[in-house]
């Protein structure tokens, strides 16, 4: 994952559906269920689809898709792949992300922009282009002006967020961005749009990630230490435009939150890991609020203190996330609540690890889904 | 030959919004109303999402708004906006309710702030209309 130029996403995520198979001890003919979700190439036409059954030469699947809900897809295909297997409609069920976005020479806005970009905008929708806003980090930085400017939160809350997860990535070998960043070093990164400096934006990488999700009573024998669902929610506010809306401030993340602690049976004062979906800094900030770790309102005093790093009471995206690790989507939070989980997490592996709250959110927060997951069986 | 210089991208009425363009050609800021329900908007489907009918009424408003929320753009996504940077972009709350993405104009960047009055004003483009909102005393 990162700059790695010279494959398609199709390669990356055979590369990557291969590695897992061998993981976790099983055969490519163990595998009943292929869940597929491209990344930004897929807009393009570039990205991977159904046609990577046939690149992994799989035969006899049970359960098939391709599956875009945007960055909540990752959390999604878990969530699909255990019911399926609940249902016993699949055993294993294999979940991949890949994306290629990156060119050589190229840089990441223009990776990113271009894909973004739509010809001849029209109607309504096409007013926004008309107005300049082009891109996710438009929309975003729309989205922390407005808790700004509601609750207070300051730029130093935001940056908080940068410095704790770059601290944790200085600890993970797979992180693209290791160099430890002080407050200062952020303030002084340049404006995307304000109030998002570049530090708040997340990495453009290229690569891929799979997931196996098993049956638990297959998993416990099988050599990697499981990790358990025992908690699945969702929640899709779309895009309001409307007054008394406030789709900016109040995510998503709060009906999931209702979903996912009511199936678990635990609360947020439980939670012993976070790996959350960190497009932006803001993004991190506005789910802890969703998710009840405080008020609304109040996540830029929360994070102030540095809880979120290393050796902080709340560990949160200990790969140092979107942010400073890799972008793949909501494989990346993902991915870490996996390494969590298993006990892998080598030199930034966390102390206590009992429940794992991972999640995804997409479009401009628009879309989520979550897990919490557990080394423990339910 | 010179390449010609990049053009800014302008939204174009489609069949819907026909008539929103038309209007804004005459410094006029219309509105769907929901032929059934009431409910006004910036349609960007022919039903309502709220009552899910079809048939809407353009009426006139008064054009004028808060600035719900707004940001500094300094990224060079579009060569032609190249020369503008670092411009505003916001998304104002018409007083009748739909939020609209505009730029704010006639008050430096600086002291633009979430709430701030605006009232419409129709610039153009080329041949287009484009909506942009200046402040109100």
């Amino acid at each position: 994952m990162g700059r790695i130029y010279g494959k398609s996403s199709t390669d990356f995520a055979v590369d990557a559906v291969r590695l897992a198979i061998a993981d976790a001890g099983l055969e490519k003919s163990d595998i009943d269920g292929l869940l597929i979700n491209a990344g930004i190439t897929g807009f393009s036409g570039q990205g991977i689809s159904l046609q990577l059954q046939n690149a992994l030469g799989m035969g006899n699947l049970r359960l098939l898709n391709h599956m875009n809900a945007a960055g909540s897809t990752a959390a999604q295909m878990v969530q699909y792949a255990t019911m399926a297997i609940d249902a016993g409609m699949a055993k294993h069920v294999v979940c991949v992300f890949a994306d290629a976005p990156l060119q050589q020479g190229g840089s990441s806005a223009a990776a990113y922009g271009n894909a973004g970009r739509r010809a001849g905008p029209t109607g309504i929708l096409g007013l926004s282009a008309g107005a300049g806003h082009f891109g996710a980090n438009t929309s975003y930085a729309l989205a922390a002006r407005r808790h700004m400017s509601l609750y207070g939160t300051t730029q130093d809350q935001l940056g908080a967020i940068a410095v704790a997860e770059r601290s944790w990535a200085t600890m993970n070998p797979h992180a693209k961005m290791r160099d430890p960043l002080t407050l200062e070093e952020y303030h002084a990164s340049r404006w995307i749009v304000e109030p998002l400096h570049l530090l708040d934006c997340c990495l453009v990488s290229n690569g891929a990630v799979a997931v196996i999700v098993s049956p638990p009573e297959q998993a416990k024998d099988m050599p990697q230490p499981p990790v358990y669902v025992h908690g699945m929610g969702q929640g899709h506010p779309g895009d309001s435009r409307h007054a008394g809306d406030s789709p900016e401030t109040e995510t998503g993340a709060r009906l999931a939150a209702e979903t996912v602690f009511g199936m678990a049976g635990v609360g947020p004062e439980d939670i012993d890991v976070c790996e959350l979906y960190d497009c932006y800094t803001y993004t991190v900030l506005v789910t802890l609020e969703d998710y009840g770790f405080c008020k609304k309102g109040e996540g830029g005093a929360f994070v102030e203190d540095g809880k979120l790093g290393p050796g902080g009471s709340l560990p949160t995206n200990t790969g140092g996330g979107q942010l400073s690790a890799y972008y793949m989507w909501g494989m990346t939070p993902l991915s870490e609540a996996i390494i969590q989980g298993r006990g892998q997490g080598g030199e930034r592996q966390v102390e206590k690890n009992d429940l794992i709250l991972s999640t995804g959110n997409g479009g401009a927060l628009s879309y989520h889904a979550s897990l919490i997951l557990s080394p423990h069986a339910n | 030959m010179a390449d010609s210089p990049p053009v800014k991208p302008v939204s174009q009425p489609d069949e819907l919004t026909e008539p929103f363009f038309a209007a804004g050609k005459e410094g006029r800021l219309l509105l769907a109303t929901c032929d059934m329900c009431g409910e006004m908007r910036l349609p960007t489907s022919p039903t309502c999402p709220t009552c899910l009918a079809e048939g809407i009424s353009w009426k006139e408003v008064s054009g004028r708004g808060t600035v719900y929320t707004f940001g500094i753009m300094h990224q060079r996504y579009h060569p032609a906006w190249e020369p503008d940077l670092p411009y505003n972009i916001a998304v104002v709350e018409l007083d009748e309710g739909p939020r609209m993405p505009a730029n704010i104009i006639g008050v430096p960047n600086d002291e633009i702030v979430v709430g701030m009055p605006v009232e419409v004003v129709w610039e153009h483009e080329g041949e287009a209309p484009v909506p942009r909102f200046r402040p109100v005393a």
